[in-house]
């Protein structure tokens, strides 16, 4: 089966979202998922991270693992030992905490090359917008992200916090290639690609920063609720970035812990 | 120290176990064995715990050479022949090959996934925890790809202890026909009443895009509600039955990815995913919709049956004995059935 040509989704659609009444859904007998909402918004974002980061510190009879997303949080299951009224009724109790909780995370910076063979798009998102290349490079890179989800491949990383006056509707015709590392916006989305991957997303840059690498201690770089600040470097650096990441060095620097 | 060498084998061999969980925050879906309960029955039929991990195939099988000791195998999954040098094993029976020996898996006569487990495992080192193979990702079994000849697979036990077993003939595998039984959602109210009926009264047949990521089946148009078929991107359960804008239904599987932006309408139950993934493309099925409760009880009547086949192994008679009485009581085969009710 070929890989579905699009990492996530239209945004567009889902600018007018507020927070919702919490919804329990069954994914299966082996997963059950909250539902904060279902938009792109940073109050339904944190609430799903906040939820996340209780459930990591609680211990919940069989819950295996848990899948933040932009707008809800899926919670992995053994169907014998899960309680599911029991798990409903303990979310609900937490529930009035998550929204004044704040996310511990890291804040990372990301040197990123932009333009030319490093960001095919970046002249034609600047021409979009009526802007030079430099002045959507300066906008891209002054904003603090989020790291809303994690998903669809290893190491694919979904940000919110772009300046929307760069937020770009994605291609009409996706690549059917896009390299690991690139740092793309679609909509408002902005996302730092974990591998090779078809993409409809406009390619602005590119980091030598590996963001899943199995091998490596820790395998992965950022987690759901990090912040993420992207540093324009010169693609002379790349070459040596570039090794330097291979051989297991993260190249992206935590600021904050 | 015995080893494996791989002669030759088809391009969807990898090795898999019982799938890697921790990792899907970050994208890293679960692999693992695409038919668990084949894997299982391969297992303890050389006396491995059910989910150790094993050489699983996808329609074409391939050829072992023993190095270094004796080791003891098994197959289990789809109808396929195993031959230790030449000599045939029965379906359900475990056999010691000695050293020099060749392993022979003969091609899938019927269902897509064999499973070849190796008594006391392959000492593979695991990668995040697991040894099953995610291809797309990179990770897990032989340097994260598929098996190659030449491969050299070193076991943790270098001469087998005990003797070859055999499944009791008391002991049935049981209905494995039937439709495909699904929990409805997380996403069932993107979907008209129309297309709730639709799904769960039509037949769907596997179309040839199937593989370990997930099977695309084709049928009658399933219609989207009001609300649409984009949703913001959440997350993706093995299983997870997505229904994108076209209509039809493409349900996610071992390698699926761990988030999708279609709503998914409904999640086959644990218990019928092994059923599913023996389903060649052709294969008719039909959807029934239950309960968490029915789901989860269907789960324990196959934990049970794993219970008793395992109870009802015993060492080998010596002879081979197999009447066509017997076939049928195995259902001819170990695993295969097809989907229609």
């Amino acid at each position: 089966m070929a890989a579905p040509p699009e990492p996530a989704t239209n945004p567009s659609t889902f600018l007018t979202s507020k927070v919702q009444p919490i919804r329990f859904l069954d994914a299966g007998d082996s997963a059950v998922v909250v539902e904060f909402g279902d938009g792109i918004d940073a109050a339904i974002n944190a609430r799903v991270l906040a939820l996340d980061a209780r459930l990591q510190s609680a211990t919940l009879a069989g819950v295996v693992e848990t899948v933040p997303t932009y707008r809800s949080l899926m919670v992995q299951v053994d169907p014998f030992a899960f309680d599911r009224a029991g798990f409903e009724a303990w979310v609900i109790a937490v529930l009035p905490a998550l929204a004044d909780a704040t996310i511990a995370a890291k804040r990372w910076r990301v040197p990123v090359v932009y333009g030319g063979a490093f960001g095919i798009d970046l002249d034609d998102v600047a021409a979009r917008h009526s802007l030079t290349p430099a002045q959507v490079i300066e906008r891209h890179a002054a904003a603090v992200y989020r790291v809303y989800m994690i998903g669809f491949m290893p190491g694919f990383t979904y940000l919110g916090g772009l300046d929307p006056t760069i937020a770009t509707p994605r291609r009409l015709d996706p690549r059917t290639k896009t390299p690991a590392g690139s740092v793309s916006i679609g909509g408002i989305q902005a996302l730092v690609a974990g591998q090779e991957m078809p993409s409809g997303w406009h390619l602005l840059g590119r980091t030598p920063a590996i963001t899943f690498m199995a091998r490596r201690n820790p395998p992965v770089l950022f987690a759901p609720g990090d912040e993420i600040t992207f540093e324009p470097i010169g693609a002379d650096k790349w070459p040596a970035l570039e090794a330097a990441a291979r051989a297991g060095e993260p190249i992206a620097e935590v600021v904050r812990a | 120290m015995t080893q494996l060498i791989v002669e030759r084998c088809g391009p969807g061999t990898t090795l898999q176990d019982g799938g890697r969980f921790g990792w899907q925050r970050f994208g890293l879906g679960p692999a693992g064995a695409m038919d668990r309960t084949a894997m299982a029955r391969a297992n303890l039929l050389v006396g491995n715990a059910p989910e150790t991990g094993a050489i699983e195939f996808a329609l074409a099988g391939g050829r072992f050479r023993v190095e270094g000791g004796s080791v003891r195998v098994a197959l289990a999954g789809a109808a396929a022949d195993l031959k230790i040098d030449g000599r045939p094993i029965p379906p359900l029976w475990s056999g010691t090959a000695d050293e020099g020996a060749k392993i022979d898996i003969g091609a899938a006569r019927d269902g897509l996934f064999m499973y070849l487990a190796i008594a006391g495992g392959l000492d593979v080192p695991a990668d995040l925890g697991a040894v099953a193979t995610h291809m797309r990702a990179g990770i897990g079994g032989i340097a994260g790809r598929n098996l190659r000849s030449g491969d050299r697979l070193p076991c943790r036990s270098t001469n087998p202890a005990g003797s070859d077993q055999e499944l009791g003939p008391a002991h049935s595998l049981g209905a494995t026909d039937g439709p495909v039984r699904v929990m409805l959602g997380p996403q069932d109210d993107y979907f008209s009443a129309a297309g709730l009926a639709t799904f769960l009264g039509e037949p769907y047949t596997v179309s040839p895009q199937a593989d370990r990521m997930g099977f695309r089946l084709t049928g009658p148009k399933i219609e989207h509600g009001p609300k649409g078929y984009n949703i913001v991107s959440d997350g993706i359960a093995t299983g997870s039955i997505q229904v994108p804008g076209m209509g039809e239904p493409l349900i996610l599987l071992a390698d699926r990815q761990t988030t999708g932006g279609y709503p998914k309408i409904a999640t086959v139950i644990t218990a019928d995913l092994g059923r599913l993934a023996q389903m060649r493309p052709g294969t008719t099925l039909r959807f029934k919709a239950v309960t968490r409760a029915e789901a989860v009880a269907v789960l324990a009547a196959e934990r049970a049956e794993l219970e008793a086949f395992r109870a009802h192994l015993r060492p080998q008679s010596g002879t081979i004995g197999l009447t066509s009485e017997r076939l049928l009581s195995l259902n001819l085969i170990d695993g295969w059935t097809n989907g229609r009710s």
